[in-house]
């Protein structure tokens, strides 16, 4: 069987026009502007629509949503750059490249379990704290998403790390902002057809129109 | 071909790799090696592997702290005080605990794992409860809805408790039900120590009951562990009131008797609340003891019998006639044993009548 390389084919095509604009600037200021891109211009909840469920099921309070946002932003973050070790120096070199989809969910579930243990043995104020929200990060397609939206990007290691640090980031930042909208919306009179989901759907939809107002300013 | 092979090879190889990593994380990382557990103030001292529940460290070391849910935090008998070592309150757990209990530092045994060394209080009745294998002599019906079940204990072969205490009989699985423990009050009298005697009702779709009614047999093999409960008579000579319906008998039967053979003379009425007249038993023999004993009335009450039905005592509800009977009993003392809605109900009548709070003792169906 012979498949196509989808990371050569990405780099003579697209990249050349997708990398210019990072050239022009050093190192730092290449990096923050992949984390800025991340968090507000692609914003991963907003702009993709991804790592919903756990966003309409968690965000009720901003207590909860801060808990299971920052665990988001460390998951992605690292497991981001673990795939990318894994997609660089096995899969690519293997000619497996078709594998990474369950590769990247398994390799995503035991740092979540690893994550898991840790926290149990180093706090277990925090580990009940983050409750059922840890194991629920395992099956988050935002992290997935992150993991595999980075095969699209001509990023090296340091720089996919800031990519999933910022998408985390911005997934942080949207659950904490609906969890706020929602804990005021609460005091207030709702249609009932509209509690629950049904608000924050919409919520979310007008906020992914303000988050609209972020394109365009950066592309990477 | 290769390329099958190799994706073979490289999942199973990478499943293998993440496996094995997390095996060793968990040996590294949740290994908190052996733990000592004092009891007591040190009246005993155990050591356990560390990394279990507590619950089950103490199984291990023949104390049976009771348990209805195997452990899974819903039933909430597993209360123990952790007074160090014990960890923040989990989420499972704080439902069941009351603000006085978090005081106390009141925890459910069967949520906190043994992480550390341990300093922990438990009631000493539970030293001596242990795990007893008995053979079921006789299972007779008492009503409709309740049987006796009657237990030869075998291993070990006596028990000694207290009127008034319960055990945790455990069911066998059946029909993809698991097994399951639930407590019984036993009604037999701690004189004989080699048999107990237990009532039991029958709850519809009920795991344990089914057990009982349906598949256990006369002749098989039981298993329970006890003696539990603070549920006893009082030292006092103050005149008693038991009020109880049901299966809720079961203690106040065991009281009665063990009153009776020890020349226990407080005086002493039964209020037994039943619907109709095909819910009550033992009355007989109830009606039999207050009639050689001058110390003891009994006075059964039912709420739903038919009007014109030819049933000559009470009727109404047993809060009711306990109201009508008891006026003023800020000198008595009441044992209940019922479900909570009717024991919450008694426990306001009786207070009504000037009973103060610390002298009415029940043992609530959960």
């Amino acid at each position: 069987m012979d498949l196509p390389d989808y990371f050569a084919e990405y780099e003579t095509s697209k990249t050349g026009i997708a990398m210019e604009p990072l050239q022009q600037f050093g190192p730092f200021v290449s990096i923050l502007l992949i984390f800025i891109s991340a968090a507000f211009t692609d914003n991963i909840l907003l702009a993709r629509f991804l790592g919903m469920c756990s966003c309409l099921g968690v965000s009720k309070n901003v207590d909860t949503s801060v808990g299971l946002g920052l665990a988001v932003i460390f998951v992605t973050a690292c497991t981001a750059a673990l795939n990318y070790l894994v997609y660089r120096h096995l899969l690519v070199p293997l000619g497996l490249e078709y594998l990474r989809l369950i590769t990247f969910i398994m390799v995503i579930a035991a740092f979540v379990q690893l994550i898991e243990m840790v926290i149990e043995r180093l706090s277990l104020t925090l580990y009940y704290a983050l409750g059922i929200f840890l194991p629920l990060i395992t099956v988050n397609c935002a992290i997935l998403g992150v993991c595999l939206f980075m095969l699209n990007k001509p990023y090296g290691f340091v720089q996919t790390f800031f990519f999933g640090l910022g998408s985390g980031c911005g997934w942080f930042l949207a659950i904490t902002i609906i969890g706020g909208i929602r804990e005021k919306i609460d005091e207030s009179g709702l249609p009932k057809g509209l509690v629950g989901p049904g608000i924050t759907l919409i919520i979310i939809g007008i906020m992914s129109l303000a988050f609209v107002g972020f394109s365009g300013m950066i592309r990477i | 071909m290769t390329s099958i092979l190799l994706a073979v090879a490289f999942l199973a190889g990478i499943g293998l790799l993440l496996a094995a990593l997390l095996i060793l994380a968990e040996r590294k990382i949740l290994n908190y090696g052996p733990c000592k557990i004092s009891i007591n103030d040190g009246a005993r001292e155990l050591e356990v592997q560390g990394g279990a529940s507590l619950l089950s460290g103490l199984a291990q070391n023949e104390i049976f702290v009771p348990s209805a849910c195997g452990g899974r935090g819903s039933c909430a008998y597993c209360k123990v005080r952790v007074l160090e070592g014990g960890g923040p309150v989990g989420p499972v757990e704080t439902p069941y605990l009351s603000p006085k209990e978090l005081e106390e530092n009141v925890r459910l045994s069967c949520q906190v794992k043994v992480r550390n060394d341990l300093l922990i209080a438990i009631p000493g009745e539970l030293f001596a409860a242990k795990r007893y294998t008995g053979v079921l002599e006789r299972k007779r019906p008492l009503t409709y809805d309740i049987v006796e079940l009657r237990i030869r204990l075998q291993e070990p072969d006596g028990m000694d408790f207290l009127a008034g205490q319960y055990v945790q009989l455990e069911s066998e699985p059946y029909k993809g039900r698991d097994a399951v423990m639930r407590a019984y009050s036993v009604s037999s009298a701690p004189s004989d120590r080699n048999h107990i005697e237990l009532i039991i009702r029958r709850v519809p779709d009920g795991i344990m009951t089914t057990w009982v009614f349906d598949y256990l047999k006369e002749g098989q093999t039981v298993h329970f562990s006890g003696p539990y409960g603070e549920f006893r008579l009082s030292e006092t000579d103050a005149p008693i009131v038991f009020i109880a319906g049901g299966s809720g008998m079961a203690p106040i039967y065991s009281i009665l008797k063990d009153m009776k053979e020890k020349g226990i003379r407080r005086k002493a009425v039964y209020f037994f609340g039943a619907l109709t007249q095909k819910d009550l038993f033992f009355i007989d023999d109830l009606k039999k003891l207050e009639e050689e004993h001058p110390w003891f009335a009994f006075v059964p009450a039912l709420s739903s019998e038919p009007e014109g039905s030819d049933w000559k005592g009470k009727r109404g509800l047993i809060t009711q006639i306990v109201k009508e009977a008891l006026a003023e009993a800020s000198t008595h003392e009441a044992y209940l044993c019922g479900s909570p809605g009717m024991i919450d109900a008694c426990i306001k009548v009786l207070t009504e009548g000037n009973m103060p709070e610390e002298h009415i003792y029940y043992d609530k169906f959960t």
